[in-house]
């Protein structure tokens, strides 16, 4: 072996020795090319996929909440409104030791534990580095509090947002409802994206029929994120489009005064424009405060709501469902008129009781002697009850059924309003489908006189009155004239009287059932007499008294001792002027007893006023 | 004057091509020892490496001055080894090796008791990795062990040398650092293999390695192996294991033929992309310059390799071509460990990119390198043809 020490060294070795340096070369250029080869991959070849993927990491779309319509009603007065509030929100990524922060927060401000599960659970929700609210609707005193010691509470701080308040309180709780937070389950229905910025959502009346139109059209901002998501430039903004603004039909003076006239009963009022079904009051009573329920109502103060007596988050006047008694008498002589063609001066012989031929049965009259011989005109004014058994008993349930049903009964009104209930009225079909037994021939009389199975809403009725005085033009409730603003893109209302469906009505069978509507309140034999002194116009009206409780055959109901759970539902259904209507009005008083002396008192102060007329009712 | 009336023992590349016509700097630097194209090497890898971390460091001139000063310390490192002549580092590479294999174990021991990894000795002022001292001792054990033998070596010399590589790999592995432990068994093996083994031994060496790789597998740590099941398919796993190349491979690959611009990367800028100064710095410079400025980058790291080369070439004794061989051929090795992990065809080993990413210890180490071959280089006797 050669001693490669030396300079002069083997050729062979050197040569070995350059071999493979030369291999190293070639390999180092191998893998070089490899790498090059590796970098032409991802930088040509997979430049869109990768230039894709590097805008999708650093583009975020963060939302810009719409700001939420305004709702007025017809003379403009804001009836949900949208002001500042103060609000104390923690930024998680900023608090030292949050634990700490929120017991001092609850010792400062009196949190609730209730604020601070709520707080907890949308905390979950947000990047640590979003604000999340605490307490909203901070008081000045709060404010105040709060302010001297926000440098001992770094990361928590007092801001501005929008929220909704009601002006009116109580006075409109069933009508324009309320807003409260999303809740789980509303963000299952939800487009995640319209509402990411946005807290509150419609969850009862008009804030809950009309959310799409009031919510608006989120905006956008494109915000250049790093790795944590926190933004570190803008790049581009789609700004939010306002929710539309709602012009109701109601007018709150008038709501003010059928929400006073009912008092402390429980009852429903509902004022309506016969020639186009706009809704002018629209009162239900217990009542409650929509407002609290913006800021998160308690779990305590809700239950204590929901199970209070009267149930004041109940809508009577869209959901409450009563036998409508004599109410009904005004249709279903319209049904003996134009079906059976009986004409007005058809007399029955009323002995104040009514009995099917070949029973013993005895269907009682209201007056225990009888209205003895009484044609259409005298029958309606003085609610005789045996002429309508009698007409009921000629028509035949179903019938009397197809004919109601024109007048809505049996249907939802359409109102523009959530949770209405559609009433009932029977006939043979329905019961053999519901009760699976046959159609017995005494429930058509007492269907007759709008008791049995018969149900209906403060609202049908106001209804069905709106289009007896209309002269048979079905017209559909609502309480939103129109929208302003918003998305295009929605449907907003509109409203075509002219597609209302009509129902032929002989002028002279018209002339006839509110010639003696205008004597129920107008004549000496009339129900609601009472309410005729001092009126400078006149009106149109039936009372009705809704049975509660079923008198056995023999017992004697006005001699009863009965308490006021069981006492009879008033009603009373007018409109005004009666040459000229221009008001359509149903009253509806729970355990009132009768309702000329109850109800008709009622409906003529809302009358009054929206007539432009003040005398006091006697 | 024609040059070739120069005398033969002054016939040096350098000095007909440089010194004579350059004058005084050259003569200086010839003085000092020091290789005038490889320092320029250096010096534009810096350079490009100074552009691209003030980027990546999210525009710091103070980390960019700190690695400036690192780099003043490395080369004046670097120009210290160059006065050393190669026969002081063939007599003092046995103690070199000696001492480095005792810190490793102690680190190693010191890391047993505290019950951690640990890579560092911490001597008061600095800490100091014996692992970076191993990148150039072992080596300079091997060539020091083979160049007192006959050569190629014999089999018996092979595994000697073979054990010679493994005590201080298998220690550094242990730590754990298994990519520090490969670069320093490559730089080991890379001095057997131009020792002139034997290519069947070669063969038969691959073959056993291969074999052996099951058993490494079963005796390594989970993070280790995850890192290369990660290699394989990044995607099983995008926000945990895979993070770090999914992000690299974004950053490169949306940087395209021409790049986004320096310091507009977003993947870096919005520091999606991790340990972008350090070892994922390719990435930054990728995402940045595009495919235009990594081949140039590529080129930059091709010239220092070049010179690096003809000094091995030129070389006078087995011992100094052995050693200027292993060191070159493992620089090039980081560059392609690093790169390679970083563009997502290595696993993730924790290997920077030489003289680019931040930190001074590689650095230090690598210009000690550079240090010895200017030092084979410029202290060469003058050869009578």
């Amino acid at each position: 072996m050669e001693d490669f020490d030396r300079y002069g060294s083997s050729v062979n070795a050197s040569q070995d020795f350059i071999q493979r340096i030369t291999l190293i070369v070639v390999i180092i250029i191998f893998l070089s090319l490899l790498l090059v080869a590796r970098l032409v991959y991802l930088q040509v070849a997979g430049f869109d996929h990768y230039e894709t993927l590097s805008q999708e990491n650093r583009v975020k779309i963060a939302p810009l909440p719409p700001v939420r319509g305004i709702i007025y009603d017809r003379h403009g007065e804001v009836l949900a409104d949208n002001v500042p509030t103060y609000s104390l929100e923690i930024t998680p990524e900023r608090v030292v030791d949050l634990e700490d922060t929120l017991s001092r927060l609850q010792s400062l401000l009196g949190l609730s534990d209730d604020d601070i599960a709520r707080f907890r659970n949308q905390r979950s929700r947000h990047k640590s580095f979003e604000s999340v609210p605490v307490k909203l609707q901070l008081s000045e005193d709060e404010i105040a509090a709060f302010s001297v010691r926000m440098p001992f509470f770094p990361g928590v701080e007092i801001r501005a947002r929008m929220i909704r308040v009601y002006p009116y309180g109580d006075l409109l709780g069933h009508v324009v409802g309320y807003v409260g937070r999303i809740s789980e389950s509303d963000m299952a229905t939800l487009d995640p994206d319209a509402y990411s910025g946005t807290y509150h959502i419609g969850k009862s009346g008009l804030e809950k029929n009309y959310e799409a139109l009031l919510h608006g059209v989120a905006g956008y901002e494109e915000m250049e994120t790093n790795v944590q998501g926190r933004a570190v430039q803008v790049l581009g903004t789609t700004p939010p489009l306002a929710g539309s603004d709602l012009y109701l039909s109601l007018d709150v003076r008038l709501q003010r005064i059928a929400m006073d006239a009912l008092g402390d009963w429980q009852g429903a009022l509902v004022a309506m424009e016969p020639s186009s079904g706009r809704i002018l009051a629209l009162a239900s009573k217990p009542a409650f405060d929509p407002n609290p329920f913006v800021y998160g109502i308690s779990h305590k103060a809700y239950d204590a709501l929901q199970n209070a007596p009267g149930r004041p988050l109940y809508n009577r006047a869209v959901r409450g469902l009563y036998p409508p008694g004599s109410t009904v008498k005004p249709f279903v002589s319209l049904a003996g008129l134009e079906v059976l063609g009986l004409g007005s001066e058809h007399t029955v012989f009323c002995p104040g009781y009514y009995q099917l031929p070949g029973s013993e049965h005895k269907y009682r009259d209201w007056r225990k002697g009888g209205h003895g011989t009484v044609n259409l005109g005298a029958a309606l004014t003085q609610s005789c009850d045996v002429y309508y058994y009698d007409m009921a008993q000629r028509l035949g349930i179903d019938r009397l059924q197809s004919y109601m049903k024109r007048f809505g009964f049996g249907e939802r009104t359409g109102v523009d309003m959530d949770g209405e209930n559609r009433g009932l009225f029977p006939n043979q079909a329905w019961k053999m489908k519901q009760r699976k037994q046959a159609w017995y021939p005494g429930e058509t009389l007492i269907a007759g006189i709008g008791q049995g199975y018969v149900q209906a809403t403060p609202l049908q009725l106001a209804r069905a009155v709106a289009t007896l005085a209309n002269r048979g033009r079905l017209v559909t409730p609502y309480l939103v004239d129109r929208a302003e603003g918003g998305d295009p893109a929605l449907p907003h209302p509109a409203h075509d009287v002219s597609a209302l469906p009509q129902i032929a009505i002989r002028p002279e069978h018209y002339r006839a059932v509110v010639d003696a509507m205008i004597n129920v309140v107008h004549s000496q034999q009339g129900t609601a007499k009472g309410i005729a002194q001092g009126l400078e116009y006149r009106i149109a009206g039936k009372t009705g008294t809704a049975q509660v409780f079923t008198v056995g055959q023999n017992q004697d109901y006005k001699s009863m001792h009965i308490d006021e759970a069981m006492r009879d539902h008033a009603w009373f259904v007018a409109f005004a002027p009666a040459d000229n209507p221009s008001i359509a009005v149903s009253v509806l008083i729970e355990h009132g007893g009768h309702g000329g002396s109850v109800a008709a008192p009622m409906a003529r102060k809302v009358m009054d006023a929206y007539l432009g007329y003040t005398h006091a009712v006697p | 004057m024609p040059t070739w009336d120069i005398p033969m023992q002054f016939h040096d590349p350098d000095l007909t091509a440089l010194q004579m016509e350059q004058g005084p700097l050259v003569r200086w630097m010839r003085r000092w020892h020091i290789d005038l194209p490889l320092l320029f090497c250096l010096l534009l890898l810096s350079g490009a490496a100074f552009v691209i971390l003030y980027s990546a460091s999210g525009q710091s001139l103070v980390v960019v001055g700190r690695q400036c000063m690192r780099l003043v310390l490395a080369l004046g490192i670097m120009v210290t080894f160059a006065q050393i002549s190669p026969r002081r580092f063939r007599e003092f590479s046995p103690a070199l090796y000696g001492v480095g294999v005792a810190l490793l174990a102690a680190v190693l021991l010191m890391g047993m008791i505290s019950k951690g990894a640990q890579r560092w000795l911490d001597l008061g002022i600095l800490r100091f990795q014996p692992s970076e001292l191993m990148k150039i001792a072992t080596p300079m054990m091997v060539a020091w062990f083979l160049s007192h033998g006959a050569l190629p070596p014999n089999f018996r010399r092979v595994l000697i040398a073979l054990v010679v590589i493994m005590i201080p790999a298998a220690l550094i592995a242990r730590q754990p650092d298994l990519g520090t432990a490969v670069l320093v068994a490559a730089s080991g093996g890379a001095v057997i293999f131009l020792a002139g083994i034997p290519w069947h031994y070669l063969l038969v060496m691959t073959g056993l390695g291969g074999a052996l790789l099951p058993v490494l597998w079963y005796f390594m740590h989970d993070y280790q192996r995850n890192r290369i099941l990660t290699m394989l398919n990044p995607e099983a796993d995008p926000l945990g294991k895979g993070y770090h190349i999914i992000q690299s491979k974004i950053a490169i690959g949306s940087g395209g033929i021409y790049g986004k611009g320096w310091t507009h990367g977003t993947q870096a800028q919005l520091e999606f992309l991790p340990e972008k100064s350090t070892d994922f710095i390719f990435a930054v410079f990728a995402e940045e310059f595009g495919l235009i400025g990594c081949l140039i980058l590529l080129l930059i790291y091709l010239l220092v390799l070049g010179r690096c080369f003809y000094i091995v070439l030129e070389a006078q004794d087995i011992y100094s071509r052995l050693l200027s061989g292993a060191l070159t051929a493992t620089f090039f090795v980081y560059v392609f460990v690093n790169i390679g992990m970083v563009i997502g065809i290595l696993p993730v080993v924790g290997v920077p990119l030489p003289l680019v990413s931040y930190g001074g210890t590689s650095m230090v180490t690598l210009l000690a390198g550079f240090g010895i071959l200017m030092s084979i280089h410029t202290h060469r006797r003058r050869m009578p043809v």
